[in-house]
């Protein structure tokens, strides 16, 4: 019975490792390609002979790929925290005020939820053209600025919370936004976290936004300037050079991701369960 | 009950500390109108301008020029739609089955106390959160023709070079079979949610009666999952009906635009040929369509349960 037991554990174990060297090989691969010389780019080896940083010098060279990384995380950072306190005071007065139309607001939320977009892509696109904030930074992060999963989040977070809490800070002549962001935020720490995460991941891998409204250089988003680099001509026959625009693309997330693996895929596990 | 009126005395004793009491009835809308506006600016909006779109021919930069249906009489006779809506339908025809089996597997894998198990849980979900495009620039590496990873480590087992982005019977597949790779983390992740709330005695009592593994499985962890794979199934379907970015990237909807999706059809009628009344009749359509299936999909869910 116990040998049966070990032999189980080692097809388990066989199984697992297949499937991780199917999911992790093509990263190491990428990582590996992007410091290779030229010649040896299109190779299957994990480890270059003559490592060498000559692709990513080339890229540097013929895009603005420093310019992207920056406004990446400028935008990534902005319409995380819009997303954070807009999520908060909507989630604050669904949960805890009485007010007329509150459900009716509840449902509208939902209902967005459950709206395809494709049918606002191009009347959005019209807006932005009309308010002439094509190719502004704005434009990036205004249509992100408010998310109706966080609004739930923090609704569903704020509604688990004592309301003696809420009457106990209000004796001590806190005002709403005051007892919302230093007396109660401190108490959804995991709800706060899942929100940055999703959002920040979120706004960081967002594409086709951008490549609808900026067209000029110097304000693309990383993911946009990777993207057209790749099908453009620019990049074409230097495997190299593509594959280190991807890494460097890549690699932010994936460092993110080591450290707060845990609550990467606690948070995403909550997605599913909305609705 | 005297609690109660405490609470409420207190509150009007706050209350006066705040300018007027008009103040405190506006709070709460204060409070959503973030909401409120930007639901009326990318939402209502948008959706209204969508559908007055519909019936309009429009290039953004001559007047608009009301043209009745014929935007939608010319959907219906879109043989290239209807391909892309198609190619669309093949593609979730491989996607969602793959994607259920491969993740519920793996899920079922991972629910077994064995040390490592973090690793490899990691390693499964390291697609889910890197960018479309990284994805997509690797997996094209790996299909490549000649120099493709996966046709060279075919080559020592005698098989011949396969087209797998360039053969139009093929290529649609092998991005179903990328876009599986990259989100079945995320599924993974949820089906092990799903499996970890069988209760262990079910499997102690079929033990009991001699149940095999594969009738445990079939028997107890599948019905008890069942929400947790027609959630799999939504998600999914939902997901894949916008499949863009792979296509865009990787075969710009060629070969014989056998890899055009719907979406991307959407997108080049807009951005390209700035056909923007025409590309808002086909978005509109389309999202009604992905509606429909979704709610058919949630009342079968619901008879079945």
């Amino acid at each position: 019975m116990k040998k049966k037991v070990s032999i189980k554990t080692i097809l388990m174990y066989v199984l697992l490792s297949l499937a991780a060297l199917t999911f992790i090989y093509p990263f190491l691969w990428m990582i590996g390609a992007s410091l290779a010389p030229l010649h040896e780019v299109g190779t299957m080896t994990l480890f270059p002979s003559h490592p060498t940083l000559s692709n990513f010098a080339m890229m540097f060279d013929k895009i603005p790929i420093g310019r992207s990384l920056i406004n990446s995380l400028l935008v990534a950072v902005f319409t995380t925290s819009l997303v954070m306190i807009t999520g908060s005071t909507v989630g604050y007065a669904l949960a805890k005020m009485q007010f007329k139309g509150r459900q009716f607001i509840f449902y509208v939320i939902v209902f967005t939820m459950s709206l395809p977009f494709q049918v606002t892509l191009i009347p959005n696109y019209i807006t932005m053209v009309n308010l002439k904030l094509v190719d502004t930074f704005i434009v990036l992060v205004i249509p992100f600025a408010v998310s109706a999963f966080a609004v739930l989040m923090f609704r569903q977070a704020f509604q688990g919370l004592p309301q003696a809490l809420i009457d106990a800070a209000r004796i001590d002549g806190c005002n709403e936004l005051e007892i919302i962001f230093r007396i109660l935020w401190p108490n959804i720490k995991p709800t706060l976290v899942t929100v940055a995460i999703l959002s920040f991941i979120g706004s960081w891998n967002e594409v086709l936004w951008p490549l609808i409204v900026v067209r000029n250089e110097q304000l693309m988003t990383m993911p946009q300037l990777v993207t057209l680099f790749a099908v453009g001509g620019r990049a074409d026959s230097q495997l190299g050079v593509k594959v280190a625009a991807a890494v460097l693309l890549a690699l932010p997330v994936m460092i993110a991701f080591m450290f707060f693996q845990k609550h990467f895929i606690q948070s995403m596990a909550s997605t599913g369960l909305k609705d | 009950m005297v609690l109660q009126e405490d609470i409420e005395i207190i509150n009007r004793k706050a209350s006066k500390k705040s300018p007027t009491g008009r103040f405190r009835g506006l709070l709460p809308y204060l409070l959503v109108s973030p909401y409120i506006i930007f639901v009326s600016v990318f939402v209502v909006f948008p959706v209204l301008f969508c559908f007055y779109l519909t019936f309009h021919k429009w290039n953004i930069i001559s007047p608009m020029k009301f043209i009745g249906f014929a935007n939608y009489s010319r959907l219906f006779h879109d043989h290239l739609f209807w391909l892309a809506i198609g190619n669309t339908l093949k593609f979730l025809l491989l996607h969602i089955p793959l994607q259920l089996v491969v993740s519920l597997f793996l899920a079922y894998l991972l629910n077994h106390k064995l040390k490592g198990i973090a690793f490899f849980r990691a390693s499964f979900f390291m697609p889910v959160i890197v960018s479309g495009v990284v994805v997509t620039i690797l997996w094209q590496q790996l299909l490549g023709f000649d120099f493709g990873l996966i046709n060279r480590m075919l080559q020592p087992f005698g098989i011949k070079k396969i087209g797998w982005l360039v053969d139009p019977d093929i290529a649609i597949y092998s991005i179903a079979v990328m876009a599986t790779w990259k989100n079945v983390g995320l599924y993974v992740i949820l089906f092990l949610v799903g499996l970890q709330t069988v209760p262990p005695q079910y499997y102690e009592a079929a033990k009991m009666e001699g149940a095999t593994q594969w009738q445990q499985f079939w028997h107890i962890t599948l019905p008890m999952i069942n929400t947790t794979i027609f959630m799999v199934v939504i998600l999914s379907t939902i997901g894949g009906f916008s499949l863009f970015i792979e296509p865009y990237i990787m075969t710009g909807g060629g070969p014989l635009n056998t890899t055009l999706s719907a979406v991307l059809y959407i997108y080049k009628q807009a951005f390209q040929y700035y056909n923007m009344g025409y590309s808002a009749t086909l978005g509109f359509f389309y999202a009604f369509m992905i509606m429909t299936v979704v709610i058919v999909q949630k009342k079968l869910i619901e008879k079945e349960v």
